[in-house]
């Protein structure tokens, strides 16, 4: 009888232990990443050891619908001004299932970062087997990468306002870069802000 | 005493206006979080689902409805629903107030307004990224929060496990 309670709560907590799990995978700061190649809106292949010269990336998941992805918008882009010539280059991805995110389409990315003039690659996770890698959860959702360690140093948000750039008065992703930049560790290694839940396809989604 | 009829005279036109057009909201108040908070953490007999959205979320709109009908069917059994809209505050006349009015919500909402994300998301609950839909459900014995969409069973079944 004992033996039977004792393995009745075993395999409670270990059914506990997995259904926790399992939301809280993906990368976490100081996590070496796997490479990826996904399609970018230009139709071409696009994976991070194409970038020979890159230093990091500022890998950012995002999409055209989520309201605080299109208000951050010109932030991503100033971001890419900013840093793709000092060795951190912006990687857009849609994470987005477009079934069930109408207006999250390969076509429409298209479209979209033609409207905005995106400097930057703005890929598509058709598969959406990436961002579950990285643990992504909502757009807008930043990881900041450096590149000879692979090694995840920042996640979170862009900046203290995400909604009203005018307010803005911490910029988090900036200030990662800038300490990245001269060797440092970012002093703010996780931020948070509200975001669009990732859209998949629960009928068929994993 | 001529002012006091006057006044009366007055409420009973707006009375009747009020059953022809059933109740037209006008204005949602806005909260910063620390004003917010204490509507998270009453310890009174009740037992709380609040409920992070906006208009512009689909997954919200949609299970909204689950939303309204937990208040009602579980009305009697000291349930109360609060929707707490994070629609932008330029959006509140334009589109969150024509939204409540177009489906008639009945639940509580307010409109959260505060700069500070950082720091609330994770006071609301350490494990939430700050993915919209979310929901919080509470009693003074009891605290659990969801960052996921809800179908009317899962939803009752959780708010059961706060009742039993």
């Amino acid at each position: 009888m004992k033996t039977l309670k004792t393995a009745t709560i075993l395999a409670i907590l270990s059914f506990f232990t997995l259904a926790f799990t399992v939301k809280t995978d993906g990368y976490k700061v100081g996590d070496k990443i796997e490479n990826f190649k996904l399609k970018n809106i230009d139709d071409k292949m696009v994976s991070l050891s194409d970038y020979k010269a890159a230093k990091g990336f500022i890998i950012i998941f995002t999409c055209n619908m989520c309201p605080y992805s299109v208000a951050n918008e010109d932030r991503i882009i100033a971001l890419d001004a900013k840093y793709k010539t000092k060795g951190y280059p912006v990687i857009a991805i849609n994470p987005n299932d477009p079934n069930v995110s109408t207006g999250d389409g390969f076509e429409d990315m298209k479209v979209r970062a033609a409207e905005k003039r995106f400097t930057f690659p703005y890929l598509f996770d058709a598969k959406q087997d990436v961002f579950p890698k990285f643990g992504a959860l909502k757009t807008p959702h930043v990881y900041i990468v450096t590149k000879n360690t692979m090694k995840v140093e920042y996640i979170g948000a862009i900046d203290n306002s995400s909604k009203n750039a005018d307010a803005v008065t911490e910029k988090y992703v900036e200030d990662a870069v800038d300490a990245l930049l001269v060797g440092k560790k970012p002093e703010k290694t996780e931020t948070r802000a509200i975001g669009c839940s990732i859209k998949v396809d629960e009928k068929t989604y994993k | 005493m001529l002012f006091v009829g006057i006044i009366s005279c007055k409420k009973e036109v707006v009375k009747e206006t009020i059953k022809e057009e059933t109740t037209q909201i006008s204005s949602v108040k806005t909260y910063n979080y620390n004003e917010l908070k204490p509507l998270l953490e009453k310890s009174d007999d009740k037992i709380y689902i609040i409920n992070f959205w906006a208009t512009w979320c689909a997954p919200c709109v949609k299970e909204l409805p689950y939303f309204e009908k937990i208040k009602q069917d579980y009305a009697n059994k000291n349930v109360e629903v609060l929707l707490v809209s994070l629609d932008f505050p330029k959006q509140v006349n334009k589109k969150l107030i024509p939204f409540m009015n177009k489906h008639k919500i009945q639940s509580k909402v307010v409109l959260l307004d505060d700069i500070n994300e950082d720091v609330w998301i994770k006071a609301i609950n350490e494990s939430w990224s700050g993915a919209i839909p979310a929901t919080l459900i509470y009693s003074k014995k009891n605290r659990k929060f969801y960052e996921q969409s809800f179908e009317y069973e899962a939803l009752e079944k959780e708010v059961l496990t706060f009742l039993n």
